[in-house]
């Protein structure tokens, strides 16, 4: 790169929004920064204007907006398929119980969160190895890794008889498994997250993640991920260790599902074998595939979305019941492959794109010819 | 051995585990068979297999529940999920076959509407229908003849039907140009197109087929019992790989022995267990399968030679 003449003048905000923008993401404009800011402070305030139910509820949509950031993370940018991703989420909601109320003190539940989000990650890790350096490819790796959740599904299931504890965290089988809330702390006091704190902690943690991400993939990693989905054979002959980018990913992808898990236990104090099973199973594709699989944002978006609206049904807003969520949900799935397989936000970005490509033509401008005529 | 009663009860307990065996290797064929052609001939995961399963099932259960008997209840199955396939083929699948990934997202969408559309038109279950033929009792065991006899039967003549299909008649030689070279097929005046859907809708009639099977044999029937029939056809398809009939004879017979012997010693948990763990060991040391490894075994020796 040559030396710019006006990197003299290049303001401060440019420099820090540097790190945050490249061609992997969607909004490198002053206009999407303000936008995201917009949208953040009104999440930030909506607990000031909604019932102490519609907040206790959105932190579920943040927890598990965590869980489609995982998937869109591996498949979206590295072109890993996995229809297992719900298995870190599950590994670790169930490490943070079985550790949580062996230690029930607010240590014990911080050393729970650090625990579990360290064995779900160990789990993606071991599996990642085994998938990669093993030659497992394509169809074959989303093929396991939805057989690994349903067998974890299968194993829980059958965890009901008392012989089935870890020191005093009974798993119970379909019953389920009681979980502690989230503390911070030292001995037995610390501070509970619940409620209103528990939502702020969770959109902390939310944006914090989504822009390290947006550092990672427009970093040089990033693009070798990029490289690695585009064209895993040319990528090699480059020189560069494809199953071993792979495996960084997988296991990155395990840890963001794994604090998902965490989040998503604590949330409801409650884990029960279904966090495995193929209905549940579905919903990261469905929430990827439609916010578009390239786009965090619309990951993140969609999950909220789309979760509001099973929220809605259920609880008998609307004209259907619930009953016809999942029959929507799978019909959107279907829908967006079919009709817009990029998902939602990539494809308005393209018709953003679009749109001002054809204000400039229009407008006569000399600039604008600098594009490839195609 | 001294014991005069081991001996004997030793010969019941190889008999039992023997039906066992073949208990599990019928529904693991059944089960693998519709799937294994789709995806051995054209490349596509059908996530929604268990579902085009289930359809045979209702497709049979509810003629039957009206008053027909049972094996024209089981033609009406095979021929409503015949018709279901072919539609689905002609409105989804067929924009998906240079997108494997995409065709197997999309048909999971497909598999979570059917599901949830059985429950909501038919209810949470519907009556089961009394398992035909009977039982044999032998010592202190008994087993279904219609299960570990008919079934295991039933399955190896499909097999054995579609290979005659696939290797002796023209319409199977098309097939599987179609499926080796597309462009060159076509320019031999094969129409492609009606091969895929041909080949579409015969897995589609054998899913429906192992629906009206199993109609009379899975207990209560429930709009989630797809999900048993996925599990093992993913697995069967996954360690036999793409060869169908060699793949799917195989994988069912490998499969089939730790199933049937995990399920007899410890209880039908540990079998099942056992049967994923042995798929996720397979996949690890031959990730094509076993058709796959045998191929690439040829391949080496006859450039060895």
């Amino acid at each position: 790169m040559s030396e710019r003449i006006d990197a003299e003048s290049e303001s401060l905000l440019e420099r820090v929004r540097a790190p945050f923008e490249g061609p992997n993401t969607v909004g490198s404009s002053i206009p999407f920064w303000v936008g995201l800011l917009v949208a953040v402070g009104a999440l930030a305030a909506y607990p000031q204007f909604v019932g102490v139910y519609t907040v206790i509820q959105t932190s579920r949509y943040f927890a598990l907006a965590f869980l489609a950031l995982s998937l869109c993370f591996i498949w979206g940018y590295a072109g890993v398929l996995s229809f297992g991703q719900v298995a870190f989420f599950g590994i670790a909601a169930y490490a943070f119980g079985i550790i949580g109320l062996n230690f029930g003190s607010a240590t014990g539940v911080m050393a729970g969160l650090a625990g579990a989000v360290l064995v779900s990650t160990a789990a993606a890790a071991v599996v990642g190895y085994f998938m990669f350096y093993g030659g497992v490819r394509d169809t074959y790796v989303t093929i396991m890794t939805l057989v690994i959740a349903l067998v974890l599904n299968t194993f829980m299931a059958q965890t009901a008889g008392s012989e089935w504890a870890v020191g005093e965290a009974q798993l119970g089988g379909f019953n389920g498994m009681d979980i502690p809330s989230l503390t911070f702390g030292i001995g037995q006091s610390g501070l509970v997250l619940e409620r209103v704190a528990f939502y702020y902690a969770l959109l902390g943690t939310l944006v914090v993640t989504y822009l390290g991400l947006r550092v990672l993939v427009n970093s040089e990693f990033g693009m070798t991920m990029v490289a690695v989905r585009e064209d895993e054979a040319r990528t090699a002959t480059f020189g560069y260790d494809v199953p071993f980018v792979k495996l960084v990913v997988f296991t990155i992808g395990g840890a963001l599902a794994a604090v998902g898990g965490v989040f998503y236990a604590s949330w409801g104090n409650y884990i029960d074998p279904t966090v495995f099973g193929i209905a549940f199973a579905a919903l990261p594709v469905v929430w990827v595939s439609v916010g578009g699989r390239e786009s965090l944002l619309g990951a993140i978006g969609a999950t909220l979305a789309i979760e509001r609206m099973r929220t809605g049904l259920s609880s008998g807003i609307g004209p259907i019941g619930s009953e016809w969520a999942l029959v929507i949900v799978g019909g959107l799935l279907l829908g967006v492959i079919l009709f817009m397989p990029a998902g939602v936000v990539p494809t308005l970005e393209e018709l953003k794109d679009r749109a001002l490509a054809r204000g400039r033509k229009q407008s006569g401008s000399t600039t604008a010819t600098e594009e490839p005529v195609e | 051995m001294t014991d005069p009663i081991a001996v004997p009860l030793s010969t019941y307990s190889a008999a039992a585990l023997f039906f066992q065996f073949l208990n599990s290797f019928g529904f693991i064929v059944l089960a693998t068979v519709g799937l294994a052609i789709i995806f051995g001939m054209m490349g596509v995961i059908n996530l929604a297999h268990g579902e085009f399963i289930l359809v045979g099932v209702y497709g049979t259960a509810l003629p039957y529940h009206a008053g027909v008997p049972l094996p024209a209840a089981m033609v009406a199955g095979v021929l409503v999920t015949t018709v279901f396939g072919v539609l689905i083929e002609r409105t989804v699948v067929r924009h998906l076959y240079d997108r494997l990934l995409d065709s197997m997202v999309a048909t999971w969408g497909l598999a979570l509407v059917v599901s949830q559309l059985l429950l909501i038109v038919f209810g949470s279950s519907l009556d089961s229908i009394s398992t035909p033929m009977g039982a044999v009792s032998y010592g202190p065991f008994s087993s279904s003849i219609y299960r570990s006899v008919f079934l295991p039967a039933v399955a190896l003549l499909i097999l054995a039907g579609l290979y005659v299909v696939f290797t002796r008649t023209e319409f199977g030689i098309k097939a599987r140009a179609t499926i080796e070279d597309p462009e060159t097929a076509r320019a031999m005046g094969i129409d492609t197109d009606r091969m895929y859907v041909a080949t579409f809708a015969i897995g589609s009639a054998l899913a429906g087929l192992t629906g009206a099977l199993y109609a009379p044999a899975l207990g209560s029937i429930t709009p989630n019992r797809g999900s048993t029939f996925l599990v093992e056809a993913f697995v069967a398809v996954v360690v036999g790989g793409p060869s169908v009939i060699v793949g799917t004879l195989s994988a069912a017979g490998i499969l089939s022995v730790f199933n049937a012997t995990g399920s007899f010693l410890f209880g039908t948990f540990i079998g099942q267990m056992l049967l994923l763990l042995v798929a996720i060991v397979a996949l690890r040391v031959l990730p094509d399968g076993i058709t796959g490894y045998v191929e690439s075994w040829r391949q080496r020796r006859r450039a060895s030679e």
